[in-house]
């Protein structure tokens, strides 16, 4: 057991932070003095900025060489991303992309997707978004009813909503799941597609939610064409596709989970501040036990890796750090301000935006009863809960719904 | 970065399992309750073939060099099936005793202690904290704390008298030596006393678990050696004994686990096996989430007592307070996923609940546990 950087990786890490001492006038600011405010600025620099570090091989760090990632390990890519975070510099923008999307277009797209949409992404050039959730399949995601229909060309059409999606506003390809036939069983019948997101038919609409501001987006589908290329991983293969895509989204929730800042240094810091609150045992006794449990979830993170490392997949027990850490940032935005009182609430404190961020977080990737329903079912072993859409062909699942209410 | 076990140590957890289950442990824990403590299996052989009682000692000493997260593997096992070694008791005290240069005394007997041959009691000394600024050790009864034992003056034989009173030992009854913290000219030092010299009474008690030697220890003038054992090191034997029981709880928690899950599948209601409820189910990913957050936290303890001896109060405090919450909330789960029949007297559950209700209190309890977490956190945002 060892938390220690072998000698290769005290290297690499030292090649990363020289790099990083060196470019870090080049990276826009966005906090403080001098900080961008304008969002379009924001976004642009930022493209520039990841571009910079794709160069510098700081990005799509375990991406393979062809496609311009260095083909290094999950533990370098950490490194990367501690170093990032040291040198006080904004990561990549498209983390969702290089994260989940392009990996998954590097398992299941054709050397014609590869070439055309990799590069591009990993440097910036071409941001994408992920076109998965709908109002009425979250959880439940293979419900979709997106759809997409083949016309007599081999072309598609596609209408339908989607909902949740981050970066939409500025991006210009996503990876969505559409219904391709709505006759067989609803995991069978679905396809993953590339959709240019200025095609005509595609509209975006900021998503605002309880903070006032719209960290997500809306988006329609109102009879967009789509040539025959934009299929990835095959007519029917949606399901498996997007699975892989799932997965890639737990590698980079158990590599970066303190990322999102809901540590026990900034809540402990908080309390830290307050003369009083500091010594009062109630606050003392509620800070340590969200505390621990945030601690560790930073092991579990390091333990992912270690399996990561060893070539296993991390499993849906991942999820659980996630429901960790969200439950313990709620208690803490909670414990926070009442310490701190009504001025915890005031618009532009730290914590209120906290407080108002979490309650949606809570669904994110999967509501906490969902995935306490998979992990009991795959860690566990618990039998499933009965279900009434087995093996049912989705177009008359609406019907059996219906009667079932 | 690697959080891997490696061979030595899954062997390690392997053979401890082994050895262990040679033993009717569950059965003998209630027997005892009902009165027959003869029942209980004498573990100690056991331990001294498996060369536990030497785990934390270095190999000059006879032991085998191993560190804390080794004796936690260890302990999982134990607290698995509830087996009742005193090695809680002993294993702080070897750190203590191992952790200075020492004279010939010390050295011999760590010796002995390495071997087995003679057994250690820690007593119990929980280091200053913000709100509390004096040592402290657990009391008989009640919310005060008790201060530590004073040590008066060095006699002829170099001894110094030392006089207190200490509740709740582990593994006190039965110990050959006792292995403490006491004052002595406004500084706590290390401390050795032979359980049988003058001045020494040990008297055993028994709380809610049978499985659980204990003692209240009165010391009256008794003979002590003072150690060569820096203050740092006395402060970090109750830490390792925090993370000793962390681990004993997090391995009674995996068998609490594991009989809850199976008892989901096949007991049935309305037609359904009751595991595939959510209600049932989201409870036992419950108990799964704090077991997983628990043994992250005893990777972290493991590593930081060498590796980060500077965190090693906050991660060792750590695992103790989400160990001793894992194992409240799943023996409390496991009766009541069981049902009526998990609340009767032939059942396991009940044992697993008993471990739990005085593990929580013991040591300082989990909940100051909980507080120190919190303090060493601000000390360490008013350092940043």
């Amino acid at each position: 057991m060892d938390l220690d950087d072998t000698p290769e990786q005290a290297a690499y890490r030292a090649q990363v932070r020289s790099w990083l001492d060196e470019h870090r006038g080049e990276a826009p600011v966005l906090q403080g003095p001098g900080a961008l405010e304008d969002e379009d600025e924001i976004v642009a620099a930022r493209r520039v900025w990841q571009g910079k570090l794709a160069e510098a091989g700081l990005a799509g760090v375990t991406w393979p060489k062809e496609y311009g990632g260095q083909g290094l390990g999950p533990i370098e890519q950490v490194i990367c991303n501690q170093e990032i975070a040291r040198a006080k510099v904004p990561g990549i923008l498209d983390a969702i992309g290089v994260g989940m999307l392009g990996p998954t277009i590097i398992a299941h797209g054709s050397e014609e997707q590869k070439s055309r949409y990799l590069g591009a992404m990993l440097h910036g050039d071409e941001v994408w978004c992920q076109l998965f959730s709908e109002p009425a399949a979250g959880s439940d995601l293979a419900a979709v009813q997106t759809r997409a229909r083949q016309q007599d060309d081999g072309s598609w059409r596609l209408t339908g909503q989607k909902v949740w999606t981050t970066n939409a506003q500025f991006a210009s390809y996503g990876l969505l799941l559409a219904r391709t036939d709505a006759d067989v069983p609803k995991h069978k019948g679905l396809t993953m597609f590339v959709v240019p997101m200025d095609a005509d038919g595609v509209t975006v609409r900021g998503l605002r939610q309880i903070s006032g501001e719209a960290e997500f987006n809306e988006v329609f589908f109102d009879d967009v064409a789509l040539d025959e290329g934009a299929v990835v991983g095959g007519v029917g293969n949606g399901w498996g596709t997007g699975l892989t895509t799932l997965m890639f989204e737990r590698v980079t929730i158990g590599l970066g989970s303190e990322g999102m800042g809901y540590n026990s240094t900034r809540f402990a810091g908080a309390i830290a501040r307050d003369a009083h609150a500091r010594r009062d045992p109630e606050v003392r006794h509620q800070l340590g036990e969200i505390a621990s449990e945030l601690l560790a979830v930073r092991f579990t993170g390091y333990r992912t890796l270690t399996a990561l490392q060893k070539g296993q997949t991390p499993g849906p027990e991942a999820g659980l750090a996630k429901v960790t850490i969200v439950a313990g940032a709620i208690k803490a935005g909670d414990l926070i301000a009442d310490v701190i009182g009504p001025d915890a609430l005031s618009e532009d404190s730290e914590w209120a935006y906290m407080i108002s961020f979490l309650p949606g977080l809570k669904s994110a990737g999967g509501t906490e009863e969902i995935l306490r329903n998979t992990i009991g079912e795959r860690v566990l072993g618990l039998p499933p809960e009965p279900r009434l859409d087995k093996g049912i062909p989705f177009s008359e699942l609406r019907s059996k719904e219906g009667a079932a209410a | 970065m690697n959080l891997a076990l490696s061979d030595e140590q899954v062997f390690l957890r392997e053979a401890a399992r082994g050895a262990l289950s040679r033993f009717k442990t569950l059965e003998a824990a209630r027997e005892a309750l009902d009165g027959n403590d003869s029942a209980l299996p004498d573990l100690w052989p056991t331990a001294r073939e498996a060369g536990w009682p030497g785990l934390l000692i270095d190999e000059a000493h006879g032991g085998a060099g191993l560190d804390a997260f080794d004796a936690m593997l260890v302990l999982g096992e134990c607290g698995r099936v509830l087996a009742g070694i005193p090695l809680l008791g002993h294993l702080p005290a070897t750190a203590i005793l191992g952790d200075g240069a020492g004279g010939s005394y010390q050295s011999q007997l760590l010796g002995d202690l390495a071997t087995g041959e003679r057994r250690a009691a820690y007593l119990p000394a929980q280091p200053p904290s913000e709100l509390d600024e004096r040592w402290s050790t657990d009391p008989a009864s009640g919310a005060a704390r008790s201060p530590l034992p004073s040590a008066g003056a060095a006699g002829a034989d170099g001894r110094v008298p030392v006089t207190g009173s200490i509740a709740f030992v582990p593994d006190a009854p039965g110990a050959d030596v006792l292995v403490g913290v006491a004052f002595l000219d406004g500084k706590a030092v290390g401390v050795a006393i032979d359980a049988d010299a003058a001045g020494v009474s040990i008297e055993p008690v028994s709380r809610y678990d049978a499985t659980r030697s204990l003692g209240h220890v009165s010391l009256d003038n008794a003979p002590a050696l003072v150690l060569d054992a820096p203050e740092e090191s006395l402060a970090a034997a109750w830490y390792l004994a925090q993370a000793l029981i962390a681990a004993e709880s997090l391995g009674s928690v995996e068998t609490a686990l594991d009989v809850t899950v199976a008892y989901a599948k096949e007991r049935f209601t309305f037609g359904r096996a009751i595991g595939s409820y959510q209600a049932v189910k989201h409870s036992l990913t419950e108990v799964l989430r704090q077991l997983e957050n628990g043994r992250s936290l005893l990777y972290y303890a493991g590593w930081a007592r060498a590796g980060a001896p500077a965190e090693f109060a906050l991660a060792a405090s750590a695992a103790r307070s989400v160990g001793g919450r894992a194992l409240d909330t799943a023996a409390r789960t496991m009766i009541s996923v069981h049902g009526g029949i998990g609340a009767t007297w032939e059942h396991d559950a009940p044992l697993y609940f008993r471990r739990a209700q005085l593990s929580r209190r013991l040591l300082g309890g989990t909940g100051s546990a909980t507080d120190r977490v919190a303090g060493e956190l601000i000390a360490q945002a008013d350092a940043a």
